[in-house]
């Protein structure tokens, strides 16, 4: 499993570079980019875990449509980096600090998983052995019945955000002109030609 | 599998698809409707709860139990009051249009979420429902979408729930791994079996605290609150300030309590220390504000603060003073509100504090009552503010808390400054223009009706009182 | 842990397979920077638009439609997820996993029908 290890370590790292580089860019575009190199890696990090379905979510949901949406965000804010990046130099011994607390917190949990000696195991719901049913069968065999209430929620959830898109940027213009197919269909010769009799010599209005 | 004790959860939820359908088919002339449909479909669901069997429901994802139930009713009344009293406020005459059909419709999906969350038993199930509820008050307060202060509000609001909430995932996959168990049963019995709480278990217990610290904006995660209550629409902050207040301090009590309560030792402390900082921040913060909406805000998170003081005693008695805090404070909430949707001048809603000058003599009734309200908020007796403030504090003094107990009494000695300022303000001083008159009946009628809650309290705790009791003693069975 | 290795053996082909991606394009893009001649100078590298300078800068705003779509895509797209689970497993969960996506799509639906009739499918 040497071959699995050393992928680890590649995807690992290069989800951590990437990772830095996506705050770091001096260009917003690059940044999403770099935002999409992470996800792959994370989806290969996923792979090696034996969770296919996640990998494959991330790849499809967050490289597929969020990095879009990111991208015309970027677009659609046409923010002034340059200006940003000045403030951000003010917050950065800030930041940092957080980011120290966050690193010492999970060092210290890192610790405590093999210094509390807790068995970490006996799930509520446990994961199947990956040689008898695979990732994405067993997340079906849970979600769709035992979980159904969670799952129709998420739909709930879903719609409410449909509602919230649309009631905070929808916006109706007047004065456009919409092509209407059926009422084209529905045209008749009456409707569209007026028959005018032109006396000789004058015009026809 | 049984589906009958979530059975109103049910019912809203399927109302609020219909009444979507409805309202898009006819259009926002539809939104006035509307809100008196959601306002009794909420009525509604809570008398289906009364008759539906309690306990588990899907198989432990949910349970339906006393305090749950303590909990939905206080949504209900909270939700379907602002919802009255948003159509009240139907075409606002500041220029920004009629009231949008889908404002009660979203109210109703935030209610669904905050009794689902109520009845949470699961700690995906307290997500879903958590996210629920946020989604859709994210998009109500940014809902005057031509309001540059709306969309800020609605921004901030966002911008920082998603962090609250990433935080709460963060400690819930924390609990998950060294607790093996996302079923609060299960988690309780792996805590109990654990002894002292590993480390890896206390900080997942913290992540999950700061989020949930945050829905309920208590100090040091109640930076948002000022500027989303102050930015807004009126209608949308009495929302705010009422239904999920006193959904997400029931869901703090009952994840505290029921599958960390062997725990206690971990987040006793920080508990304590939130709430203290809470009273600290409101009493303080307040003093400077002019904006009465503002100064709503850091009201609320210094009684938020109170009622956390409740919980820090990690008792019965603890959880049952946190439970009727929660209730008093909604009818003191409700109250406040339906004055302030009632100060408008020539038409247009003005909300700074001088605008309060000489009520007492264009407005003696409404004055009268805002007073009763603020004196109770400010904890004078023998209102039922003061009764709160007493159940928690004598609470925390049994668990021992006694130094909690007197940054209370003194954040409460401070807050009264202001409280008191506000009823000056309408007693002592000369009346500037006057206010229209006379006030709304709907909003005379919440203003009337929860003040006389306010003011019999003494005389009728029981409905309160009681119930508080039995849930907190069910929780406590477990 | 032999199931993990079985699928990670599974996984083999997509290494290579990346593995000769990357090397093309490091190896076609390394070799004409190594073989080829290069003299750079300002005007040949600058941004060459039909002759002119460029006017403005090539970022401009974009209407909030195109975030309206995307988002409206985001959504249906998690939804696609879903269905994939569902479909590898719909042998094994019998009439209650089959009516509970039919729910959840029901729900979904209610989102478009809300959507088709506010008219944030059309452009124009």
């Amino acid at each position: 499993m040497i071959v699995a290890t050393l992928c680890f370590y590649l995807f690992a790292g290069v989800a951590i570079v990437s990772g830095l580089m996506v705050v770091t860019a001096r260009n917003p575009v690059h940044a999403v980019l770099f935002l999409i190199l992470t996800f792959f890696n994370a989806a290969g990090l996923f792979v090696l875990l034996g969770a296919e379905f996640l990998a494959m979510a991330l790849v499809v949901v967050y490289v597929g449509a969020v990095a879009v949406l990111f991208l015309f965000v970027v677009m659609m804010l046409d923010v002034n980096f340059q200006e940003l990046r000045a403030g951000a130099a003010r917050y950065m011994s800030v930041g940092a600090l957080v980011g120290l607390a966050l690193l010492a917190e999970l060092a210290l949990v890192l610790g405590g998983m093999t210094l509390g000696g807790v068995e970490v195991s006996g799930g509520a719901l446990p994961t199947p052995p990956a040689d008898q049913v695979h990732n994405t069968r067993a997340l079906g065999q849970i979600i769709y019945t035992d979980l159904f209430v969670l799952f129709q929620i998420a739909g709930l959830i879903l719609l409410v955000a449909m509602i919230g898109a649309i009631v905070l940027t929808l916006r109706s213009r007047p004065g456009v002109r919409k092509q209407k197919i059926a009422d084209q269909l529905a045209r008749t010769p009456e409707q569209a030609v007026e028959v005018v009799k032109v006396p000789l010599g004058g015009g026809a209005q | 599998m049984q589906a009958a004790p979530m059975l109103p959860e049910i019912l809203l939820a399927i109302a609020g698809m219909v009444l979507l359908m409805v309202g898009v088919f006819v259009g926002d002339k539809s939104a006035k409707p509307l809100t008196y449909v959601v306002a009794a479909a909420l009525f509604a669901a809570l008398a289906l709860g009364w008759t539906t069997p309690h306990g588990d429901a899907f198989g432990g994802l949910f349970v339906a139990d006393k305090l749950a139930y303590f909990a939905k009713a206080l949504i209900v009344i909270g939700a379907a009051a602002t919802v009255l009293m948003a159509a009240g406020r139907a075409t606002p005459s500041d220029g920004s249009g009629p009231m949008r059909f889908e404002q009660p419709v979203l109210m109703l999906f935030a209610s669904v979420g905050m009794m689902l969350m109520v009845s949470a038993n699961d700690l995906m199930s307290l997500y879903v429902g958590l996210e629920l509820q946020s989604l859709a008050l994210y998009v109500l307060a940014a809902i005057r979408r031509d309001s540059l202060r709306a969309t800020e509000a609605g921004l901030k609001y966002f911008v920082l729930g998603a962090l609250s909430s990433g935080m709460l995932l963060y400690g819930a996959g924390m609990i998950y791994g060294f607790t093996g168990a996302t079923n609060f049963d299960r988690i309780a019995a792996s805590v109990t079996a654990m002894g002292t709480p590993s480390l890896g278990l206390v900080v997942g217990i913290v992540f999950l605290m700061a989020g949930l610290a945050f829905k309920v904006s208590a100090a040091p995660f109640h930076m948002w609150t000022p500027d989303v209550y102050e930015g807004a629409d009126t209608p949308i902050t009495a929302f705010f300030a009422a239904a999920p207040k006193a959904a997400a301090l029931a869901l703090f009590a009952r994840v505290m309590t029921d599958p960390l309560g062997d725990a206690a030792s971990a987040w006793g402390q920080i508990v304590a220390m939130i709430a203290g900082l809470s009273v600290i921040v409101g009493a303080f913060g307040a003093l400077a504000q002019r904006n009465i909406k503002r100064l709503m805000a850091y009201s609320s998170i210094g009684h938020v603060g109170f009622a956390l003081i409740g919980l820090a005693a990690a008792s019965e008695n603890g959880v049952r003073s946190l439970l009727i805090y929660s209730a008093i404070y909604l009818f003191m909430n409700l109250a406040a509100f339906a004055f302030i949707l009632a100060m408008r001048r020539d038409e247009h809603a003005v909300e700074t504090i001088d605008d309060l000058a000489g009520a007492s003599q264009t407005h003696p009734y409404m004055a009268l009552a805002l007073a009763a309200v603020l004196f109770s908020m400010a904890g004078i007796p023998p209102l039922a503010g003061f009764f709160a403030k007493l159940y928690v504090l004598s609470a925390a003094v049994d668990s021992g808390l006694y130094v909690l107990a007197v940054v209370g009494v003194l954040a409460s000695v401070i807050s009264c400054f202001y409280y008191l300022r506000l009823i000056k303000l309408m007693y002592f001083d000369a009346p500037r223009d006057a206010m229209d008159s006379p006030m709304p009946r709907d909003l005379g009628l919440v203003l009337g009706v929860a003040t006389a809650i306010i003011l019999v309290f003494i005389l009728i705790p029981s409905p309160i009182v009681a119930t508080a009791t039995a849930a907190a003693q069910e929780l406590f069975q477990r | 842990m032999a199931g993990l290795e079985d699928l990670l053996k599974e996984y083999l082909p997509v290494l290579i397979f990346f593995g000769i991606a990357g090397g093309l394009a490091v190896v076609a893009v390394g070799a004409s920077y190594i073989v080829a001649r290069q003299k750079p100078d300002p005007e040949k590298v600058s941004a060459y638009e039909c002759g002119f300078e460029a006017f403005t800068d090539s970022r401009g705003k974009f209407d909030v439609r195109f975030y309206l779509v995307a988002i409206l895509f985001i959504i249906f797209d998690l939804e696609v997820a879903f269905l994939f689970p569902w479909a590898v497993a719909l042998g094994d969960i019998g009439m209650l996993g089959f009516w509970s996506m039919m729910a959840f799509l029901g729900i979904l639906t209610v989102g478009f029908i809300y959507e088709w009739k506010k008219g944030a499918l059309e452009w124009e």
